[in-house]
């Protein structure tokens, strides 16, 4: 396929330069959350992190590069191998943290929950592609798109990995929302989720639903999740306006705070750089919503809009619940901060997103 | 350019919905924004005082591990409180100096304390160096006093396993260890956590989930130097689930003290349910060194010790039968019609057998003897020929159905199933027929076949029962403090046989005979207060061409093992014992003493009412529990 030159003038650099930036800083902040007083030096995970981004900077210029109306083809393939890999890792998987989330793959170990993220977005993208019904989709118009979602979200559910199950389930909301479902089948959607919310919590691990009652009242867990939630807030209102500086977070230094290096770095990152500093992260990743945005209202098609607000979606969420996660506003789930937090899984699939979104914005204007 | 018929114009409304979005975005992004505002400014103060002049730690309270008795309620494993020698060198200004300092304070030298605080320079910050585990009450007294001079040591107390007397049972028992990085990786999920002990071999792993507890811990606010201000939060520690066995502790006291200084098993069965009474594999190791933490040194020490203290001989120790092995003979020949018991063959202290000559231990031979005789003088020429008509296969046959070449089933890690060879196994192993000349070998228990102890006790047990194998076991309940059971075990059978009338009174006054009539060769096993009833054997290690060699001469590793099965009272039977002393010599004068020994034993104090004052721990920790439900 020869190269468009629109195609090259039309590149997103602003998505781009917003992307790597965030890398930027997430490389910076592993560094600190791993970085040991005693041995004066940081584990190699900084640099394994810049790695993976570099290996995902190659997927996103593929994924950037191979028109974007070939999610058509590809979309439900996708879809199977994810439903394949979950299944797999449902019964063989390796183990870590209590849950079974990972599949050994020689040189890595692959999370498939992180490409089911991707897979949910196209299959909608490519079921949502058409004109809406007049007066938008009704329920049973969507029985389709329930049933693709349904068996991911509840693999992913019983690993388990709550956190991730949230977001295949709520990005999966967002599109259909967007796609064009009636505001009030919506209505009556989430009055059913209300009522079932009971039966749902009866089906939680315990721990999970101590996370939750620990949410409420954080005294009733002082040796687990509630003192996750104190030693986070500690560590983030301790940052102050400018922060404590690059590595002099104590909090950090001194291993008071949980996964450190994944779903808690941005405590790590609040009590070095302070409010200003976090202003600065949540700008970026701000800006990186609206230049998202941008391109699907420019969108030349329906089916591109569509898939650029898949990708906004899976940020929007994760940045919202893990920051809220962390800052005390929500009950401890497992989620990773987009780009920043440390895993390769959750990496490449984060460029592969900013990939698909450049596509859609260069070929805003192609025939 | 690709054309597909998908493409369908972005329809104006998305315009709309894009606008609301941008609108919902910043709304939830000022939100964050004032939450950090909220935490970073307005409260930053607290939050900064919270993270530098407290610090909050976590103090993990080990649940006392449940105590462990025997059938009468004596106690046989219990916890102890002790204390550890802790030290975070970040809590001292200078580390080097403050260990100098408790050095002279407990009176040890300064060097082993550095030597300890320097290689484990890779810990993660603030986590404690243990500079000794279980320390005694002058450290103890020496540290609380000087606690002021002492910035970062510290005293963790935690229970101790505690089996007494050394050890009883510590093989059936097993013992505890710290949980090692692959276990941790499997067991994260049932909250154990790096530092926890975990039962690793018999009772204590297999029992694991009831007998462990559950941990509590402490969230202490504690000041700059690490010394505890106050506790903000605690969680109670739970006690685990005691455990009574079977076992009754005379009776093992009885048989340990037996096998002291010589290597074997003695294995004492309930005749009537299989239930363990009392199981030694000699030598055995102490439990209690792995309960406080075992060196590299005692632990390769055990290792490599030429007589394995670490294998549990009675089940995994798989020896030929020798003679003992005519009880089987004597049951399968009476029941397959090969002899009668009034059949009468010559021995002339010899058996020429194709080109092989068998030979008796009496080289004069017994003349003609009878099932009876056979079996009360152990006659070898007449079980070869008992086997030899009765061919391998009816043996192997009889062997099985009595429990032998399979695992008894006990709940005990690594039990090994012996071997009853038959020509199929020849077959399947070596490519080859059996060879009649091989039988006869095998008739007096010599050859390929081997049996574990606590085989030979549950094929004699149910010989003396009538024929009821069970399945041996040794745990009869589990229960909480306030003694509410929650699992009760009982006897499970593994098959009942319908002998023939008569075979069994024939095989049984023969076996009461061995050690009754002063022809017998299990006299030494004749008792003043019981009639006993067994079967000597004596099981070459080396096979000597060219005749018998006196066992004595011979040196210790050549020498037989000495073999004793019995059961007793021999009317009615209550009790089965098998012994094996290895390279003992004799059955009947190695072997046969200790069965009685262990006999006696088990009658004298059956009746007996437990001492009352062996169970102190016990009374305790029902204390707690009382003073627990008054409290609520």
């Amino acid at each position: 396929m020869p190269i468009d030159r629109r195609l090259i003038s039309h590149f997103d650099w602003t998505v781009l330069a917003l992307a790597i930036g965030l890398v930027c800083l997430g490389v910076l902040t592993i560094y600190s959350a791993t970085y040991s007083i005693t041995e004066h030096r940081a584990s190699g995970l900084a640099m394994k992190q810049f790695y993976w981004f570099l290996f995902g900077f190659g997927v996103m210029v593929a994924a950037a590069t191979l028109d974007y109306h070939h999610i058509d083809n590809i979309a439900y393939p996708l879809y199977g191998v994810t439903l394949v890999l979950l299944t797999v890792v449902y019964f063989t998987g390796h183990s870590g943290g209590g849950s079974q989330r990972w599949i050994h793959l020689g040189f890595f170990t692959l999370q498939p929950s992180e490409v089911a993220k991707l897979a949910i977005v196209l299959a909608l993208t490519k079921f949502l592609q058409y004109d809406e019904p007049p007066g938008g989709y009704r329920l049973q118009d969507l029985w389709a798109p329930f049933l693709l979602v349904g068996p991911l979200a509840v693999l992913t559910l019983i690993q388990p990995d709550l956190g991730t199950a949230i977001i295949l389930v709520v990005v999966f909301f967002s599109l259909i929302l967007m796609g064009g479902l009636r505001v009030r089948s919506f209505l009556y959607l989430a009055a059913a989720g209300v009522a079932f919310m009971p039966i749902a919590y009866h089906f939680l691990k315990p721990y999970q639903r101590n996370r939750i009652w620990t949410f409420l009242n954080p005294d009733l867990d002082p040796l687990g999740a509630g003192y996750h939630v104190i030693q986070s807030k500690i560590a983030v209102g301790s940052g102050r306006l400018l922060g404590k500086g690059f590595l002099n977070g104590t909090q950090n230094r001194l291993d008071f705070l949980p996964a450190q290096h994944t779903d808690f770095i941005f405590a790590v990152f609040a009590e070095e750089w302070g409010l200003i500093g976090c202003l600065i992260l949540l700008a970026l990743y701000f800006a990186l919503m609206i230049a998202g945005l941008r391109v699907v209202a420019r969108a030349k098609d329906r089916i591109g809009a569509l898939l650029a607000f898949g990708v906004v979606a899976i940020f929007f969420w994760q940045v919202v619940i893990n920051v809220a996660m962390v800052t005390g506003l929500m009950p401890v789930v497992g989620i990773p901060l987009p780009l920043l937090s440390y895993g390769g899984s959750s990496m490449v699939t984060m460029m592969v997103a900013v990939g698909l979104l450049i596509n859609v914005s260069m070929r805003r204007f192609t025939f | 350019m690709i054309t597909l018929s998908s493409q369908k114009e972005v329809p104006p409304e998305f315009r709309r919905r894009t606008q609301l979005l941008v609108a919902a975005v910043c709304a939830i992004f000022l939100l964050l924004g004032i939450r950090l505002l909220f935490l970073q400014v307005i409260d930053g103060e607290r939050y900064t005082y919270l993270s530098e002049n407290n610090r909050i730690r976590l103090k993990k309270v080990p649940g006392t591990r449940g105590m462990v008795f025997d059938r009468r309620g004596q106690l046989m494993v219990d916890s102890r409180p002790s204390f550890d020698l802790l030290f975070v060198p970040e809590d001292a200004r200078e580390p080097e100096q403050i260990l100098g300092r408790l050095a002279r304070y407990i009176g040890r030298p300064e060097q082993d304390l550095l030597k300890l605080y320097k290689e484990d320079q890779y810990r993660a910050p603030f986590e404690e160096v243990v500079l000794g585990k279980d320390v005694d009450w002058r450290t103890v007294v020496a540290v609380e006093s000087h606690q002021l001079d002492l910035p970062g040591v510290s005293l963790r107390t935690r229970p101790r396993r505690n089996y007494l007397e050394s050890g009883m049972a510590a093989h059936l028992v097993g013992y505890l260890g710290e949980i090692g990085p692959r276990q941790l990786k499997t067991q994260k999920v049932n909250g154990y956590t790096m530092g926890d002990e975990i039962g690793q071999s018999g009772l204590e792993r297999r029992w694991e989930e009831f007998l462990r507890g559950q941990s509590g811990g402490q969230q202490v606010e504690v000041d700059a130097l690490g010394r505890r201000v106050r506790v903000l939060h605690e969680v109670e520690d739970v006690p685990g689930y005691n455990v009574v066995l079977t076992l009754d502790r005379d009776v093992q006291h009885a048989a340990q003290e037996a096998m002291q200084g010589k290597d074997g098993a003695i294995v004492a069965l309930d005749v009537h349910t299989g239930a363990v009474l009392a199981m030694v594999s000699a030598p055995a190791f102490d439990p209690n060194v792995f309960a406080r933490g075992v060196t590299g040194e005692e632990w390769r020490g055990y290792m490599n010790d030429r007589a394995h203290p670490m294998n549990n001989r009675a089940i995994q120790g798989q020896y030929p039968p020798g003679s003992t092995f005519k009880i089987v003979l004597s049951v399968a020949a009476l029941e397959e019609g090969a002899i009668q018991a009034d059949t009468r063959l010559g021995c002339a202290g010899s058996m020429p057998f194709g080109n092989r000559v068998f030979h008796d231990w009496k080289k004069e031979g017994h003349g003609s003897v009878d099932l009876h005789r056979g079996i009360v003088e152990s006659c070898d020429v007449y079980f070869y020929q008992v086997g030899s008509r009765l061919g391998v296969d009816k043996i192997a046959k009889w062997a099985r159905a009595l429990g032998l070449g399979e695992k008894t089933g006990i709940d005990l890690d690594d039990e090994k199933p012996g071997l009853i060879p038959d020509s199929e196994w020849k077959q399947r192993r070596f490519h080859q027929p059996w060879f009649p000349g091989e039988t006869p070998s095998i008739a007096i228990g010599q050859g390929y076949v081997t049996v574990t102890p606590l085989q030979m006790a549950t094929m004699v047990a149910t010989v003396a029962n009538g024929g009821t194998l069970y399945r041996p076991w040794f745990v009869r309940k589990v229960e909480s403090l306030d003694g509410a059971v929650l699992r009760e075990y009982g006897p499970q059978q593994v098959r009942s046989i319908a002998f023939k009338e008569g075979t069994l009174d024939q095989v049984r006054s023969a076996l009461a005979d061995v050690v009754a009539t002063p022809a017998g060769t299990g006299g030494a096993a004749r008792s003043q207060i019981v009639k006993i009833a067994g079967k000597t054997g004596t099981a070459q290690v080396t096979e000597m061409k060219g005749g018998m060699v006196k066992s004595e001469n011979l040196t210790y590793l050549a020498r037989d093992h000495a073999w004793f099965v019995s059961y007793a009272p021999a009317e009615n039977p209550e009790i089965a014992v098998a012994v094996i002393v290895e390279h003992g010599g004799h059955g009947g004068s190695a072997a046969a003493p200790l069965a009685k020994k262990v006999i006696e034993t088990y009658l004298e104090t059956k009746g007996e009412k437990p001492p009352a004052e062996k169970q102190p721990a016990a009374g305790k920790q029902l204390a707690r529990v009382q003073g627990d439900a008054d409290a609520d």
